[in-house]
């Protein structure tokens, strides 16, 4: 490899990064959206081109600066995380398509320029995650990420978008925080933060209270990041009062990148052995998760805003991807991985679909979207085509990640949990079932003006999201077979 | 803060040290402790300083923000645009060695650039923290 | 015992800290005492992350022939990045806690819970 090839690990991320300055510079609304849209397009065509040459030469390895691992930083890409920065970019150049006539709508002038360029940052840091093979490095782009998507969700109209936004700041800092103390306290053990040379080193020590620590720190920093049951308190607010092209893009890909994080730390640095079999990291995730099912779904039967059913809604769908996780066999993580790219499609699907309703009627309370379904076809298409993917209908995106999971379950022998997978779907139906209830059979409400359907440049990319959610339950090899990969990768040790 | 003579005298002996101070912190970083993010907040602290005795109007003068604002991305995009450097010159990203002929002499200037890059943006967001935080009417 | 409870005195202080500001933030409504818990709790892991760096005997990381042990520098290095992690996570949440106060007219946490009630 030669040339633009070789170097694509650093341009996945400093592309997007040279925008937010950009942007910053640029001024003016349309000039940023720009700006950070051709970026965006350019980091997919750079996750495609990652993704192609991991197939052809397995794991691609960029020292930054020339400074050969394990001293240097070094950008490491796999199937695994080449599958998630595909997600990741490919899902915010569909959003940012549909950005400009929500963004007008929602944001104040002289304030959107500052929009693109948060956004731009946010963007950068979910990429670095995924991408780094270092673990400080990791903590620094999750606080980039972070730092600026407490500032996108505070541009929420509602002025309860600034108390959900400090609620995520504060908890969000505890998250990373904690991540960071295990990351010094694996370090002070090994003396590196190389992962792959942290890997090496950790089963030498790997009983020393330390590393135990670091583990337990490490663990809980992320999953108050991916917002796994009962740390999700600050995702519900957060996700609905946020703008929705914010909510859109967070709810697709932030936790999601969290997730990873944990599988990478999980399964090649301290490896399976020591989680699930030293330690009993499989119950510690596989009750919460379980729990998180439950109530997340529970709790989005009462919701009348229906961005915040959807919030509760994530935390259940979170609850399927741990369970997958807690698994600990190569099935359950490829289920997860799956999971992972399946419910970014439906959520992105899903909340650019309740923007474009936003974008026309001003709420999207229940009451107030009575009847839209007749008004506005094609967006309640969309939602629609969301809506079941989220419950797992066949032929949907929803029913692949339900059916792989299930699958998995089998596999471990817990038949049990399979039930409860069911019985937890049955409890979406009853959400999703009063959405459709609003939308198709309660009359529209006196004195509404007639609605016209949303803007054409964004109900495209809504509808791109909806169709994707289709073509992936029907064409599913893309999604499984980069997950399958992926789980082997990620998978150093088997212990099944 | 008209009347207090002793903190307006004193700081005017005092802000042309501090920013000295911060030259030397920025540009002896390659020989000994220092760099841009110490000498960007030393460097603002000069900023802050005279906007707190002479007050917020005198200080936007001096510090117009816009420019400030500016000078935030500026630093950024030179600290990216060094690392791209690399890139053109045949180097990894934000490989010095490669940026002149001789690979010590390419280190020096590279870390130099960086470096200053990374005092620019620090000092112009402190500056511009301190203005939006002061220029508050509440 | 209490030799090795005493050699160890970065760490109760990195402890005791941290509990401090962990306990404030949970316990405190008011937003701004929340931030300041916030700080402390930050403050206890940078000095976790500086003191892990020291080396017995040795000296600041300065190249000279006549020094043989060295500190690590690179905690230190590290900090740095999280010290400037933290000042921008403070900068922000008082300028949400500055917006709350003139959205709300207060920064009281019960206070801002029942304001969102009623609406």
């Amino acid at each position: 490899m030669s040339g633009l090839a070789a170097h694509l690990p650093a341009l996945q991320v400093v592309v997007p990064l040279f925008a937010a300055p950009l942007c910053l510079l640029a001024g003016r609304a349309g000039l940023a959206w720009l700006i950070v849209f051709v970026a965006s397009c350019l980091a997919t065509a750079t996750a495609a081109g990652l993704a192609y040459q991991t197939f052809q030469h397995g794991t691609l390895s960029y020292p930054l600066g020339g400074w050969a691992a394990p001293w240097g930083i070094e950008y490491v890409v796999d199937t695994a995380n080449a599958f998630i920065l595909l997600l990741v970019s490919a899902i915010s150049t569909v959003v940012l398509m549909y950005a400009p006539a929500s963004v007008d709508r929602e944001i104040r002038q002289g304030r959107r320029h500052l929009f693109y360029c948060m956004f731009a940052l946010c963007l950068t840091g979910l990429l670095g995650i995924a991408i780094t093979g270092d673990a400080f490095n990791v903590f620094v782009f999750l606080e980039i990420s972070s730092l600026s998507s407490y500032a996108l969700i505070a541009l929420g109209g509602h002025r309860k978008a600034l108390t959900a936004s400090f609620q995520y700041l504060v908890m969000g800092t505890i998250g990373a925080t904690f991540f960071l103390i295990g990351v010094g306290l694996l370090y002070m053990m090994t003396g590196t933060l190389n992962m792959a040379d942290l890997q090496a080193r950790i089963p030498a020590i790997q009983d020393s209270r330390p590393v135990l620590a670091a583990f337990a720190f490490i663990t809980v920093g992320l999953a108050l990041k991916a917002a796994l049951f009962p740390l999700h308190l600050w995702l519900p607010n957060a996700y609905a009062y946020a703008p929705n092209v914010v909510s859109a893009f967070i709810a697709a890909t932030a936790t999601k990148v969290s997730l990873y994080v944990l599988l990478r730390f999980t399964f090649t640095i301290f490896g399976a052995k020591f989680a699930f079999l030293d330690l009993p990291l499989h119950w510690v995730l596989l009750v919460p998760a379980v729990i998180a099912m439950f109530a997340g779904s529970f709790s989005a039967i009462f919701q009348r805003d229906v961005k915040r059913m959807l919030a509760y809604s994530s935390v259940a769908q979170i609850g399927y991807i741990v369970l997958g996780i807690a698994l600990s066999s190569a099935a359950g993580v490829a289920a997860a991985l799956i999971h992972i790219f399946n419910h970014g499609l439906m959520k992105a699907a899903l909340f650019c679909a309740l923007g474009c309703i936003f974008h026309r009627i001003g709420s999207v309370r229940l009451e107030a979207m009575a009847g839209l379904g007749r008004e506005m076809p094609w967006t309640m298409a969309a939602l629609v085509a969301g809506g079941f993917s989220l419950l797992g209908v066949p032929l949907t995106a929803g029913f692949i990640s339900k059916w792989y999971l299930i699958e998995a379950a089998f596999e471990a022998g817990l038949w049990w949990l399979v039930v409860l997978v069911v019985l937890s779907s049955m409890l979406a139906v009853v959400y999703v079932w009063r959405l459709l209830e609003a939308l198709y059979f309660k009359p529209v409400p006196e004195g509404r003006a007639a609605v016209a359907e949303a803007p054409l440049s964004m109900l495209l990319p809504t509808l791109l999201l909806a169709a994707a959610n289709i073509y992936f339950g029907l064409d599913t090899r893309l999604p499984v077979e980069m997950a399958q990969s992926a789980a082997t990768i990620l998978i150093r040790e088997q212990i099944w | 803060m008209k009347h207090h003579r002793v903190l307006r005298v004193a700081a005017k002996l005092l802000i042309p040290f501090i920013l000295l101070f911060a030259l030397y912190v920025q540009f002896h970083g390659d020989f000994g402790p220092g760099g841009g993010f110490q000498a960007g907040v030393i460097f603002a602290a000069a900023f802050i300083l005279y906007g707190l005795i002479f007050g917020l109007e005198n200080a936007r003068k001096v510090a117009p923000p816009a420019l400030v604002t500016r000078l935030v991305a500026l630093g950024l995009l030179l600290y990216a645009g060094v690392g791209y450097g690399g890139l053109l010159r045949g180097g990894n990203y934000l490989d010095y060695g490669v940026l002149l002929e001789n690979s010590v002499a390419g280190q020096h200037l590279g870390i130099l650039l960086i470096e200053f890059g990374v005092g620019t943006t620090v000092a112009a967001t402190m500056i511009s923290i301190f203005f939006l935080f002061a220029g508050r009417d509440t | 015992m209490l030799r090795e409870i005493l050699a160890h005195y970065n760490y109760w202080i990195v402890i005791v800290l941290m509990m401090t500001g962990f306990y404030i933030v949970v316990s405190r409504g008011n937003l701004v005492k929340k931030l300041v818990g916030l700080n402390i709790f930050q403050t206890s892991v940078f000095l976790l992350y500086i003191s892990m760096g020291k080396v017995a005997g040795g000296s600041a990381p300065i190249l000279d022939p006549d020094i043989k042990v060295y500190a690590n520098p690179l905690p230190h290095v590290l900090i740095l990045t999280a010290i400037v992690v933290g000042v921008a996570t403070t900068a922000l949440g008082l300028a949400l806690v500055v917006r709350i106060r003139e959205a709300y007219g207060t920064i009281e946490e019960d206070e801002l819970d029942l304001m969102d009630d009623e609406a």
